[in-house]
């Protein structure tokens, strides 16, 4: 280890993308999703994810610091690649840039997000349905956010088919394929309920 | 009388490895079945440039002349590519001659390809059989894996694939795909295999097999087909295995 440091730290990079950070965001969507259902069952579901026992703890283990790590890295990574999509018009290399590109956006959105829903929290503002309410109602925050989500589900799907391939999971071209069509259900099916959230907030429907 | 039909190049030239680049056009006189070798001789021939003045002739690099050498690489019209194997009938005019960006340029369209050594020896993409006594026939190689390697084997460390690799340039360290493939060709030899390990450690030291973004353009412009992401992929599965062995150690002799 002490003599692959390298090594190490993108396979680190790699998992943490994956678990716990791409689990979380699933688990985020998911939870989030309880808005469609009416604004007592979203109350419901955020203070129970808020009243978690350790939630501090398990916010700074499961979230803050892998996602410092990756998005630290990540950005190193972003700025080694030279992109050459317009010489090499490939779907795969198109794939390989926009890895890239939304790792950028989702980090911005990130940033913003955080600062706007759990540091307004922490200094006391309520955690309800009213919060998301009031920054959705806004057109901008709401395509700021459905780029924001969009974006994060396509760096988590594609980069669950890189994990796979990084590992040595997917070989074979037809594997890798596979893999491809099924990380394209993923990003499909998580956008659905994270932009369906997000109208939920935004129109009341 | 029937006019010269000529073909045009246009050649992104550079006196030496720290001078500034510049294009230069030249006109050279058709014949049948050219190819960008014959055109730049022609040019050797008769230095005189599309403005009618007298300049150097350009310089290149090649040998086999039947793309098995690798030597004679360029960006020919923005494709990376053997120029002895670049038909001038089948091209676009003018034709666009550059250097490899890749690489380090020596001179015109020569250039230096150590890199590409320098990471076959990080990845002891040989077989050692030297000793001080005769170690007798080696282990046999079943023939259908024989005909699987062969293919494998055909790279000629043209540099293509590193020219076409978004994660290869001067801020990476990234060897390329060309060395990991290579790693697996002599991994994958009855004799080789008794080395194994030692290839892995090459392709986790600095720049090796986690310097690949999985961009795959490499696979795609090949000159030999060879199956290079799933020789990555490979790769990175006997990397995982080993870094496993590595870090909890294994009873098996590794
Ligand atoms: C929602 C948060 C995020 C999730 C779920 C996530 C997930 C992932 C996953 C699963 C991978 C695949 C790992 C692999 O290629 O083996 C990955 C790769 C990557 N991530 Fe993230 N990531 C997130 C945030 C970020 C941020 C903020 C950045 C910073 C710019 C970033 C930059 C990158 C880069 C550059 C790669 C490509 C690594 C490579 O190909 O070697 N990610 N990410
Ligand atoms: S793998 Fe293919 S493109 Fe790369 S150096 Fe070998 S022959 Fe050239
Ligand atoms: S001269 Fe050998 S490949 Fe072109």
């Amino acid at each position: 280890m002490a003599e692959n440091r390298e090594f190490f730290y993108r396979r680190l990079h790699s998992l943490l993308g994956v678990v716990p950070i791409g689990l979380f965001l699933i688990n985020h969507l998911v939870v989030n999703h309880f808005a469609v259902y009416g604004e007592e069952s979203f109350n419901k579901a955020a203070s129970f994810m808020h009243n978690l026992p350790f939630v501090l703890a398990l916010e700074i283990f499961v979230i803050y610091l892998p996602l410092l790590f990756h998005a630290i890295l990540g950005v190193y990574i972003v700025f080694t690649a030279k992109n050459n999509v317009k010489r090499y018009n490939f779907v795969r290399n198109w794939l390989f840039f926009l890895q890239r590109f939304t790792g950028i956006v989702t980090l911005v959105f990130i940033a913003w997000h955080v600062f706007e829903t759990r540091v307004q929290v922490a200094l006391g503002a309520d955690l309800d349905y009213g919060l998301m309410e009031g920054i959705l109602t806004s057109p901008v925050m709401f395509w700021f956010y459905v780029i924001g989500v969009l974006s994060a589900v396509f760096h988590f799907a594609n980069g669950l088919w890189g994990f796979l391939v990084s590992w040595g999971f997917a070989q074979s071209p037809r594997s890798q394929k596979i893999v491809t069509y099924a990380t394209l259900l993923i990003f499909l099916v998580v956008s659905y309920i994270g932009i369906r959230t997000l109208i939920a907030f935004a129109y009341g429907v | 009388m029937a006019e010269q039909k000529t073909v045009t190049f246009i050649i992104t030239r550079q006196d030496s490895p720290d001078s500034t680049p510049y294009d230069e056009t030249f006109n050279v006189p058709y014949r049948k079945n050219m190819n960008v070798i014959s055109g730049l001789m022609e040019i050797r021939k008769n230095p005189v440039n599309a403005k009618g003045e007298k300049s150097t002739p350009v310089a290149w690099d090649m040998n086999c002349l039947e793309e098995v050498c690798g030597a004679c690489s360029m960006v020919i019209n923005g494709v990376p590519r053997q120029s002895c194997a670049a038909l001038v009938d089948e091209l676009e005019q003018p034709i666009r001659l550059e250097p490899m960006s890749t690489f380090p340029v020596v001179r015109d369209l020569v250039i230096d390809r150590e890199r590409m050594f320098d990471a076959l020896k990080q990845v002891k993409a040989w077989i050692p059989i030297d000793g001080s006594y005769d170690l007798g026939p080696g282990p046999r190689m079943p023939e259908k894996k024989r005909q699987w390697a062969y293919e494998l084997s055909k790279c000629m460390t043209c540099g293509v694939c590193l020219e076409a690799c978004p994660n290869v340039n001067d801020k990476s360290n990234f060897i390329g795909p060309a060395p990991i493939s290579q790693a697996r060709l002599f991994n994958a030899h009855p004799t080789g295999e008794m080395n194994a390990s030692e290839r892995l450690e090459g392709l986790m030291e600095e720049g090796g097999l986690v310097g690949c973004g999985n961009a795959q353009n490499c696979v795609q412009v090949c000159p030999k087909g060879i199956p290079l992401t799933t020789s990555i992929a490979a790769m990175n599965r006997a990397a995982t295995i080993q870094s496993f062995k590595n870090f909890f150690g294994s009873d098996n002799a590794h």
